[in-house]
């Protein structure tokens, strides 16, 4: 259960990367500690747009009440991952 | 650290908006001379961006109304409803509305923007969901986020998208609140109503319409996209404004729910704010009376829309949605935006500049909204513009677009 459950975040994290790159035109490597806004520039709209990204590949929603506390690359994960388990 | 450090970097961008030109977000207009001109920097400027769409703010009838109003019952009723009485005639408003789009029952609120918090704040709370569409105005995102409902987001028109969100949705026993508007203001097109309307209708939800853009636009009286699709009686909620075809300030929410009046003591934008002035509800409640009276309004509002329409496709242009009286079109980048823009002002012709992060997408746009009191010679003025102004694009580079503005 353990090594699904981390075979999973690695795939979230990994795919999340993956669909950050369209906003990574300086090509810094995107870790869990890159930060949305100050590493890869993204403000609170193209958020949104990463966001929606993000809900049609994993089929989740994740509401626009959480948007505030998505920092992080970390961050995403975690939501998407809470999302995956309640879906 | 002073308070305001936090806007540097914007204060930064429109200073640089500043050095090519004039300020693009606050235009001074010396004096308004008529629904479609106004003097800016001493010259007759033609109003392309105004949202006044059946152009009644000068409507003389609409005038006498407001000016006998502010005569008989003073400038303004300093205070809320709640607090300092409902004048008759703001409930004689309502019922208008109400009578209008076929409702039983309408509130209005003293501003567009204070509808839609209003209403959407009113009707959703945090045991709600509300399925907003992606590209709603900032006043829906501000109503969504005050209700406490938990708010999800789809697709831009897009009733597929709609349908698979509504149906993972896990929050049994919660009441779904579908929230769209009949045109969208920034690109200036109409929501799939019908197939939205089929999905509301699958899933049982409830679905409120804002037709800020739509009412006196489109549908056969000019109740809006619903009505124009047919679907009016699955639009559960409708808001609209004041502010646009109605030409003063002010915004309503009707409905046929017969429960809608308990709004008024939990709707916080209406309870604490100031009410409509006198001669505000007058000059709304006598520009519903011209626009009933006056089909030919938007008629003639259509026919302005295609002729500018068609002759900016025909020069070029890229238009983000089909023909309608808000025409969004899409330039390159920003420095050519704001060119455009400034070149456009400086040849007397007023549009509005919309850069990201206000628009879909990152797009550049040049919004043009179009009004029944334009002219077919003003419309054509507008296209001569667009037209010499495309003998310059694209243009060459950075450096020459500061020049080339400042020229």
């Amino acid at each position: 259960m353990t090594d699904t459950m981390q075979s999973d975040t690695d795939e979230v994290l990994q795919e999340i990367r993956v669909l950050l790159e369209a906003h990574n035109p300086n090509r810094i490597e995107i870790t869990e500690e890159t930060d949305l806004s100050a590493d890869l520039n993204i403000d609170s709209v193209a958020a949104m747009d990463v966001i929606m990204n993000i809900e049609d590949r994993f089929e989740i929603d994740i509401p626009l009440n959480r948007f505030g506390e998505l920092r992080s690359v970390r961050d995403l994960a975690e939501v998407v991952r809470a999302q995956l388990k309640n879906g | 650290m002073d308070i305001l450090d936090k806007y540097d970097l914007i204060s930064k961008r429109h200073s640089g908006l500043l050095e090519v030109g004039e300020e693009p977000f606050g235009l001074r207009m010396e004096r308004v001379l008529s629904a479609t001109e106004a003097l800016v920097n001493g010259r007759t400027t033609i109003l392309a961006g105004t949202n006044n769409y059946l152009g009644l703010t000068f409507d003389p009838a609409c005038i006498a109304a407001g000016v006998e109003a502010m005569q008989a019952q003073g400038t303004g009723t300093t205070g809320s409803r709640i607090a300092n009485g409902t004048y008759a005639m703001h409930e004689d408003l309502e019922q208008a509305i109400a009578k209008y789009l076929k409702r039983s029952n309408a509130i209005v609120f003293s501003t567009g923007y204070q509808a839609n918090l209003g209403m959407l704040a009113g009707l959703a709370g945090p045991h709600d969901v509300i399925f907003m569409d992606a590209d709603s105005h900032s006043s829906i995102y501000d109503g969504v986020r005050l209700s406490g409902a938990k708010v999800i987001r789809f697709r831009h028109n897009d009733a597929a998208d709609l349908d698979r969100r509504l149906a993972r949705s896990d929050d049994d026993g919660a009441c779904k609140l579908i929230v769209v508007e009949g045109i969208y203001s920034m690109l200036g097109d109409k929501a799939p109503m019908k197939e939205l309307a089929e999905v509301k209708r699958k899933h049982d939800a409830y679905l409120l319409v804002d037709e800020a853009h739509s009412l006196g636009v489109l549908g056969e009286h000019g109740r809006g996209a619903a009505e124009e699709a047919g679907v009016e009686d699955d639009a559960d909620f409708v808001v609209g404004t004041f502010s646009k075809s109605l030409g003063a300030i002010g915004g309503y929410g009707a409905s046929n729910h017969p429960k809608l009046d308990v709004l008024r003591f939990n709707a916080r934008a209406y309870m604490y704010t100031a009410s409509c002035s006198p001669s505000t509800v007058a000059t709304v409640t006598k520009a519903l009376e011209r626009m009933q009276q006056s089909p030919e309004l938007q008629k003639k509002l259509w026919s302005n829309a295609n002729r500018l329409y068609d002759g900016l496709i025909e020069l070029g242009y890229e238009i983000c949605s089909p023909a309608s009286p808000i025409l969004a079109i899409r330039l390159k980048d920003e420095a050519t935006a704001v060119w455009v823009w400034n070149r456009l002002l400086q040849n007397g012709v007023y549009v509005n500049l919309a850069l990201p992060p206000g628009t879909p997408n990152g797009a550049c746009l040049l919004r043009c909204s179009l009004s029944a009191a334009h002219s077919d010679e003003q419309i054509d003025e507008i296209r001569q513009n667009f037209a010499a102004i495309m003998q310059h694009l694209p243009l060459p580079s950075e450096g020459a677009t500061a020049t080339q503005a400042r020229a």
